[in-house]
C-alpha cells in the first residue's frame, strides 16, 4: 500500500474527517505561505495545483489563476523548489493534466515529485485505460494515483477506478467543472455507490464552496476537497490570515 | 457507395485509414483522455456510432440526407487555366459547392442523425471560422435539435457574418473569452459545457480530432469526399493520380480526402498554417482528449497558433494525421500568411472559384511547389475544401492595406 493512503487510512480510524484544501502553485509570490497558513488550521493534506494553459476540468476561477501562475513564470521545476521550502508535514498530492507530466517525462516527472515530498497525483484527463504507463512509473517513487469517480461512472467502471484508487477515491459531487455552486449535488450517493464495493477513504470535491456543504458532505464522507471556493479568497487578494480564517471555518464545520 | 468500415471488416490488417484499436489508437497517437465525467459519454457514442454505421438503414438515410439536402456528390472540376500556368494537370474535388459552403456539413449530417438516434435532442459545437458552426447549425435545424455553438471571440469579430447565420438558423452563439480566445479555446469551453450536459446532449465536433471515437467517426463520415473523388477522377480517364493535396487544421477534409486514396500509389499531402504547424512545428502530447502531435513550449504548455484563416488556427492536429505523418504515408508543409491572400487571389482569377482562406492555403502550396516538389506533368488533387465568401470582407481589407 503507497505511504499516502496508509496514512489517510489511519487519519479515518481516529475518526477524524479530513480536510483537503487545494493551491494554485505560484498564483502568488506567497503561495507557499498560503499552504502553510492552511495546514496550521487543520488541514490534513493539501493539493497543490499544477498550471496548465488549457485546464479542461476546471471552471473560470481556477482557469484564472492558472492563467495568472503561469505569467508568473510558474514550471514544475519552480513550484517543486519552492515546496522544498514547506515547514510542514503533511500528504502533498499534484493535481495537474497530463499533458505536464508526458512532456517533462513520466519517470523524470515521478522523480521530482517524490523528490518534492509528493505522495500522491491526480491527474483529470488520464483515465485508467490510458494510465498504465504514468501507474508504472508512479509506483516506484510511492507516488499514490488518485482516479476519480463522477455521477455519471456506471457500476462496472466504478468498480474499477475504486480498485485502482490509491490513497483515496475521488467522488465528483456535480457533473460539472471545478467551481462554486449552491445545489447539495450527488456526492452522497457516488459515496455510497464507492463503498459498496471498496474500503478506501472516500473524499468529495467539485463545488464545496462552504462550511454547510462540507459538513453535509463529511456525513457520508471521509473528507472533502474545497478548491475555487478558497482560490477566489486569494485571487481577492487574500493573504495567509485570510486562507487561515477560511480552512478554519470548514475544520469547525466537520468536526 | 462503400463505406470505410465495412472495407476494413474484409481488408487486411496493415491497409492505412482502417479502423483505430479499440480503445482508439492510431499507432502511438489517439485514445481517450478525458475526465471521468465524460467517459461514458464518449463509450455511449462508440457503439451508438458503430452500430449505426453498421445499419443499413442509417447509412441509407445519412447518403440520401447529403444527395438530397447537402448537394452530394460535388463535382470534381478540372482546373484547366491553372493546370496549363503550372505545368501539372489539377483536379479539384469541389467541397465549396456543397451546402453550407464547405465540406463540414458532411460530418454534422452525420453526427445530428446520430443525436437523434442516441434520443438527444441537443447538440454542442465549437467553430473557428464559423464553417463548422453553422453547417451544426444547419443539420440542427433541419433535425429540429437545439444547438448552442462556442466560439471564441476573435473568431465571432472576424467572423461576423458567421455569427448571424448562425443565429439565423437558430442556433445561440456563446463568445469564448477564455485564454486566446480563438479555436483552442472555443473546444475547451464545448468540453467544460458537455460535462454538465451529457444526458440530453451530443457534443458534436467538427474535425478528425478530440477523444475516441470522434477522430475516427468524423474521418468516416467525411470519407464520402475521398470515395467519390476516386471514383469520379476513374470516370474522368484518370488512371494514376499522384497526389492529393489538402490543407490542414484539425484536419478533417484532409482525412477524408486521403482515406479514398490511402492504399493507392498516391502521395497525400497536408498542408499547414505557418502559425498553426503540429506537424512542423510540434512535439508529441496531450489535448482536448487526444494524444497528438501539438505546439507547445519547453514546459508542456499550450502554444497559441496564429494565421490568418481562423479555420486553421489550431496547435495540433487530428491523431491519425499525427500518425501518418511519423509513419511516413502522408507529407505536411506549411505555408505562411503572406502566400495565401495571392492564391486566392490566383484561383479566382484563373479559374472563377473563391476558394476560403483555408483552402488557399493549398492553393499556394501548388502554386509554390510545381515544378519542385510535384514534378512537372504530375497529376494532382486539390480537395477544394470550402468557398471564400466568409472571407471576403477580411480579403478586402487585407488588400486595401497594401495598396
Amino acid at each position: 500500500m503507497k505511504s499516502l493512503e496508509t496514512h489517510l487510512r489511519a487519519l479515518r480510524s481516529t475518526g477524524r474527517k479530513a480536510l483537503v484544501p487545494y493551491f494554485v502553485a505560484g498564483l502568488t509570490p506567497d503561495w507557499i505561505q498560503h499552504v502553510e497558513a492552511a495546514v496550521h488550521a487543520g488541514a490534513d493534506a493539501v493539493e497543490i495545483g499544477i498550471p496548465f494553459s488549457d485546464p479542461m476540468m476546471d471552471g473560470v476561477v481556477i482557469q484564472g489563476a492558472a492563467l495568472r501562475a503561469l505569467e508568473a513564470g510558474t514550471t514544475l521545476d519552480s513550484l517543486c523548489a519552492q515546496l522544498l521550502t514547506l515547514s510542514t508535514s503533511v500528504p502533498l498530492i499534484a493535481m495537474t493534466y497530463y499533458n505536464i507530466f508526458h512532456h517533462y517525462g513520466l519517470e523524470r516527472s515521478t522523480g521530482k515529485l517524490q523528490s518534492s515530498g509528493v505522495s500522491g497525483a491526480i491527474v483529470p484527463d488520464l483515465p485508467p485505460e490510458e494510465a498504465s504507463d504514468w501507474m508504472k512509473a508512479s509506483a516506484s517513487r510511492d507516488i499514490a494515483n488518485i482516479f476519480m469517480v463522477a455521477p455519471s461512472t456506471p457500476p462496472e467502471r466504478l468498480g474499477r477506478l475504486a480498485r485502482l484508487s490509491e490513497g483515496f477515491c475521488y467522488a465528483s459531487a456535480r457533473m460539472a467543472v471545478t467551481g462554486k455552486s449552491s445545489e447539495s449535488g450527488q456526492g452522497r450517493r457516488v459515496v455510497e455507490s464507492i463503498r459498496a464495493v471498496s474500503d478506501i477513504p472516500t473524499y468529495i470535491g467539485i463545488g464545496i464552496s462552504t462550511p454547510n456543504q462540507a459538513r453535509e458532505a463529511c456525513e457520508v464522507s471521509d473528507g472533502v476537497i474545497v478548491g475555487s471556493a478558497l482560490v477566489q479568497v486569494i485571487l481577492n487578494g487574500g493573504g495567509a490570515d485570510d486562507v487561515e480564517n477560511f480552512v478554519t471555518s470548514f475544520r469547525r464545520s466537520i468536526d | 457507395m462503400l463505406f470505410r468500415s465495412e472495407r476494413n471488416e474484409v481488408s487486411d490488417s496493415h491497409t492505412f485509414m482502417s479502423a483505430p484499436d479499440e480503445r482508439g489508437h492510431f499507432g502511438d497517437f489517439g485514445g481517450r483522455f478525458v475526465p471521468e465525467a465524460l467517459m461514458p459519454a464518449c463509450l455511449e457514442l462508440e457503439t451508438a456510432f458503430i452500430d449505426a454505421w453498421r445499419d443499413p438503414s442509417f447509412t441509407t438515410e445519412y447518403r440520401q440526407v447529403l444527395r438530397e439536402f447537402a448537394g452530394r456528390p460535388t463535382p470534381v472540376t478540372p482546373l484547366d487555366r491553372l493546370s496549363e500556368q503550372l505545368g501539372i494537370r489539377i483536379f479539384a474535388k469541389r467541397e465549396d459547392l456543397a451546402h453550407t459552403g464547405s465540406h463540414k456539413i458532411n460530418n454534422v449530417v452525420g453526427q445530428t442523425l446520430l443525436t437523434k438516434r442516441m434520443g438527444k435532442h441537443r447538440v454542442i459545437a465549437e467553430t473557428g471560422a464559423g464553417q463548422h458552426g453553422v453547417a451544426t447549425a444547419t443539420a440542427s435545424a433541419r433535425l429540429g435539435l437545439e444547438c448552442t455553438v462556442y466560439m471564441g471571440e476573435i473568431d465571432t469579430e472576424r467572423q461576423a457574418l458567421n455569427v448571424f447565420r448562425m443565429e439565423l438558423l437558430g442556433a445561440t452563439v456563446v463568445p469564448v473569452t477564455s485564454g486566446s480566445r480563438t479555436l483552442k479555446d472555443a473546444v475547451n469551453e464545448a468540453m467544460r459545457e458537455w460535462v454538465t450536459c451529457v444526458d440530453d446532449t451530443h457534443y458534436c465536433l467538427g474535425s478528425v480530432m478530440g477523444p475516441h471515437p470522434f477522430p475516427w467517426m468524423v474521418r468516416e463520415m467525411q470519407s464520402i469526399i475521398g470515395i467519390e473523388a476516386a471514383q469520379q477522377l476513374k470516370d474522368l480517364g484518370v488512371e494514376n493520380l499522384d497526389m492529393v493535396v489538402a490543407c490542414v487544421g484539425g484536419g478533417s477534409n484532409a482525412a477524408g480526402v486521403f482515406a479514398g486514396f490511402a492504399n493507392a500509389p498516391t502521395r497525400l499531402v497536408g498542408i499547414e498554417a505557418a502559425g498553426g504547424s503540429a506537424v512542423g512545428k510540434g512535439s508529441p502530447g496531450v489535448l482536448h482528449g487526444m494524444k497528438s502531435l501539438l505546439m507547445q513550449d519547453e514546459f508542456g504548455q499550450i502554444e497559441e497558433a496564429y494565421s490568418i484563416s481562423a479555420g486553421l488556427d489550431y496547435p495540433g492536429i487530428g491523431p491519425e494525421h499525427a500518425y501518418l505523418a511519423r509513419s511516413g504515408r502522408a507529407e505536411y508543409f506549411a505555408i505562411g500568411d503572406s502566400d495565401v491572400i495571392h492564391a486566392l487571389q490566383v484561383l479566382s482569377l484563373s479559374e472563377g472559384i473563391i476558394p476560403a482562406l483555408e483552402t488557399a492555403h493549398a492553393v499556394a502550396w501548388l502554386l509554390q511547389e510545381a515544378g519542385k516538389e510535384i514534378p512537372l506533368g504530375s497529376t494532382v488533387l486539390l480537395n477544394l475544401s470550402g468557398r471564400g465568401d466568409k472571407d471576403v470582407a477580411q480579403v478586402r481589407e487585407i488588400l486595401r492595406g497594401q495598396r
